[in-house]
């Protein structure tokens, strides 16, 4: 079994209202030196493991878990006993 | 001619687009469960606004991915009209009939009032009972309304005359002010105001209903060519 962590997050140059409502919170809080904040998505999909398993997991993210106009997606596998 | 209001799980504003098809418009209209839609048999297809899946991952996301997604495609290919209204433009952006994305309101703000409207281009299938730069006055209800694409897709849209509608005062963001956009072949629309909203004076105004009389006027000429 496999446990693939996925990183979804906008692309630079997208607008991102929630990301900066928390900027300014953080603001509030006194953190004067945070310059910027991006919200993004993380998720943990578990999988049998099989030979293209990176090929499957790139395919699920195109198709389906991010959109490639608005967001970029990482991902790091690892296995599970 | 005869419309088909696909519903999925979380749609709300179906029964506003089959009474303004059914009953401002006086033409037929089904409501269609989106497991057990046969579209073949109908002359377009209307996506309703609402929430679908509850918007979950991204709004629209999960029903593009539904069985009922490979007919709406077949119906855009074999050239008949469709409109997808808010949830339902969510859907055709996800699903890839038309180009960019949605993401959350300027203000993340979901808003719900009338906006002013410009009819950018009068010669489509569902805006051709308008004047050319006509302002119509077309409710919003929304929180993931701001649309988003890049550089080089604004410039086709704008190239191949793709939108339809803009905001005179930009409510939530979007793009050089789209409100809605059609795809090249200019018989998909999908637009963030909702026109099934105002098709009766009784209850606000009817600006929307000739977006409606635009697909029948066009349906009828294209019959009556081919009698």
């Amino acid at each position: 079994m496999r446990k693939v962590k996925i990183y979804i997050t906008l692309k630079e140059g997208v607008l991102d209202p929630q990301g900066k409502a928390v900027q300014n919170s953080l603001h509030s809080l006194e953190y004067k030196n945070v310059s910027e904040v991006r919200v993004g998505k993380y998720m943990e999909v578990m999988m049998e493991d099989t030979n293209d398993i990176e090929e499957q997991v790139d395919k699920m993210c195109d198709q389906l878990l991010a959109n490639p106009v608005i967001e970029n997606y990482t991902y790091t596998i690892e296995e599970v006993v | 001619m005869k419309f088909a209001v696909v519903v999925f799980p979380g749609s709300n504003c179906d029964r506003d687009m089959y009474f303004a098809v059914k009953d401002a418009l006086g033409e037929e209209a089904d409501l269609v469960w989106y497991q057990e839609a046969e579209l073949s048999s109908y002359d377009a297809v209307l996506l309703p606004g609402g929430f679908s899946y509850g918007d979950y991952l991204r709004s629209g996301a999960i029903a593009s991915t539904s069985d009922v997604i490979g007919q709406i495609r077949e119906a855009a290919e074999a050239g008949k009209p469709v409109l997808g209204v808010c949830n339902g433009f969510q859907i055709l952006l996800e699903m890839g009939l038309l180009p960019g994305a949605m993401l959350s309101n300027k203000h993340l703000k979901f808003m719900c009032h009338f906006e002013t409207l410009k009819v950018e281009n009068a010669e489509t299938m569902f805006t051709r009972e308008y004047e050319p730069q006509e302002k119509i006055s077309i409710p919003i209800a929304h929180g993931d309304g701001n649309y988003y694409c890049d550089e080089a897709t604004y410039q086709e849209l704008k190239d191949n005359r793709q939108i339809a509608f803009t905001y005179e005062n930009n409510p939530n963001g979007s793009v050089g002010d789209i409100a809605g956009i059609t795809n090249k072949a200019g018989n998909v629309l999908g637009m963030m105001p909702h026109p099934e909203r105002a098709v009766e004076a009784l209850v606000g105004n009817e600006d929307g209903l000739r977006l409606f009389q635009s697909i029948l006027t066009h349906w009828r000429n294209n019959h009556a060519i081919k009698a």
